[in-house]
């Protein structure tokens, strides 16, 4: 496709996700891929379970590196999310494109994936599932800046650090808030790269 | 260092060269310059004006000393760290130290003289029994190591702060820097330094402090990561400059507090 041909079309269809969106979005991008490769090669300097990250899929090449990296990156994760959500929520996106979820909807998206008859004809209206799923990862970024703060900070921020069930409980908060993340993240990017059009419109805005 | 190192009688010349062959092995350290050149991208983000000299691990230290500043902000002087029940204590309470424990400073506690320096009223170097004779209480504390883990200890010992007025310390200087008899070292700051908790330790549970945990003194701080907690200390200087650190100097976070 070359720029015109772009240029041409995108005129022709309305805008599905302005430019706050697309900034936001890519920064998220970049922020959440250090925090999680960085946090893998922390994982591995005291592993809670009975595995470890491969080294090649690791940020940082030793844990000092690793926590430089994750460190820095937390400014970004935050600051940008912060900026997104309250955008969200003041322009009124989240309340139109992610509210309500109803149960009918869940079932009957779920019904449509399972016969692949998934329709992607309008991309700027979420099926229940997208909703569910582009909520809990909010939920989920949160859970995982709480439980990160509450392990930087355990002492002087020792009550977020209680609600979260201790210390050494924390750690396992921050792991499976990563890890839902991590598999939101599976099934983003392998529907985005299934329909391609709504990577575009990710980049474009159409 | 070095100049400061040959100040410190006793420092043992065998385990320091150890130290310096103990700097990361090359393939990591070469992995970091890597993950660092692909930074590009993010610090273009965060607006800084990138020139060739300025790496990306430059980029990171920066961003690791504004976290130093952040931390700075959120101690809170009076912020005590949890407490608990004698019967939470972890054992048996992990040695963690960067060579193993057969290598660890075996000193001899008659010979033993804690040397103070800097900017204190007095400079005459401490004997154990000295030390002992110091008012002293106990905390059972969770120490919290840099890799993740954790454990709770109990440690009795002198607040450093009642050790620090009774040298005489001027207590609006920045910092306080510990040497250990292996080399180690660390710079802390002077509100952590003068926490009700910040305690230079003499007891591990109810015996002297091992050979493991630091023998004859360390400094304990539950409001500071594990490696800020030097063991086998040999001497102390209160500062205005940031003599900094075995790890710190490494890449680790400097103010590390918790």
């Amino acid at each position: 496709m070359t720029a015109t041909t772009i240029g041409a079309q995108d005129r022709s269809r309305p805008v599905i996700h302005p430019v706050w969106v697309r900034i936001t979005h890519w920064i998220n991008a970049v922020a959440v891929l250090i925090m999680i490769m960085s946090g893998w090669q922390i994982y591995n300097a005291s592993p809670l379970f009975a595995f470890s990250f491969s080294p090649s899929i690791t940020l940082g090449g030793w844990l000092a590196g690793a926590l430089l990296w994750h460190f820095a990156a937390m400014w970004l994760f935050v600051v940008n999310g912060l900026i997104y959500v309250a955008l969200g929520i003041v322009t009124g996106r989240f309340r139109r494109k992610l509210l309500p979820i109803s149960s009918y909807d869940l079932f009957a998206t779920v019904r449509d994936a399972s016969r692949f008859r998934l329709s992607h004809d309008d991309l700027s209206v979420y099926n229940a599932v997208q909703k569910l799923l582009y909520l809990g990862v909010i939920v989920a970024g949160f859970v995982v800046a709480l439980s990160g703060l509450a392990l930087w900070k355990p002492v002087q921020l020792q009550t977020l650090t209680a609600i979260f069930g201790g210390y050494d409980a924390t750690r396992y908060v921050h792991f499976f808030a990563m890890a839902t993340i991590v598999g939101f993240l599976v099934i983003h990017v392998v529907l985005a790269l299934v329909v391609p059009k709504s990577l575009r419109a990710m980049i474009t805005g159409r | 260092m070095k100049r400061l190192r040959r100040l410190i009688p006793g420092v043992d010349q065998k385990l320091l060269l150890k130290d310096a062959g103990k700097i990361m092995p090359d393939p990591a350290r070469r992995a970091f310059l890597r993950g660092g050149l692909s930074l590009g991208a993010l610090t273009m983000l965060t607006g800084c004006d990138i020139v060739d000299s300025i790496s990306a691990e430059k980029v990171l230290r920066k961003v690791s000393e504004f976290n130093d500043g952040v931390q700075a902000w959120l101690f809170d002087p009076n912020q005590l760290a949890l407490t608990h029940p004698k019967s939470a204590i972890t054992k048996p309470f992990p040695f963690n130290a960067y060579y193993a424990l057969e290598d660890a400073p075996d000193i001899d506690g008659k010979d033993y003289r804690f040397e103070v320096g800097g900017l204190v009223q007095s400079t005459k170097p401490w004997t154990l029994d000295e030390l002992y004779a110091l008012p002293q209480e106990t905390q059972i504390t969770r120490h919290i190591c840099v890799e993740g883990w954790s454990a709770i200890g109990s440690w009795t010992g002198v607040r450093l702060s009642e050790f620090l007025r009774r040298v005489g310390a001027d207590t609006r200087a920045k910092y306080v820097w510990f040497q250990c008899a292996e080399g180690y070292s660390t710079t802390i700051d002077m509100p952590t330094a003068l926490h009700p908790q910040t305690q230079l330790t003499f007891k591990f549970g109810d015996e002297i402090l091992p050979r493991a945990y630091g023998y004859p003194m360390k400094c304990r701080m539950p409001t500071k990561l594990g490696f800020k907690n030097p063991k086998y200390i040999i001497a102390m200087h209160v500062t205005n400059k940031d003599l900094g650190g075995y790890w710190e100097n490494q890449g680790y976070n400097w103010f590390s507090g918790l």
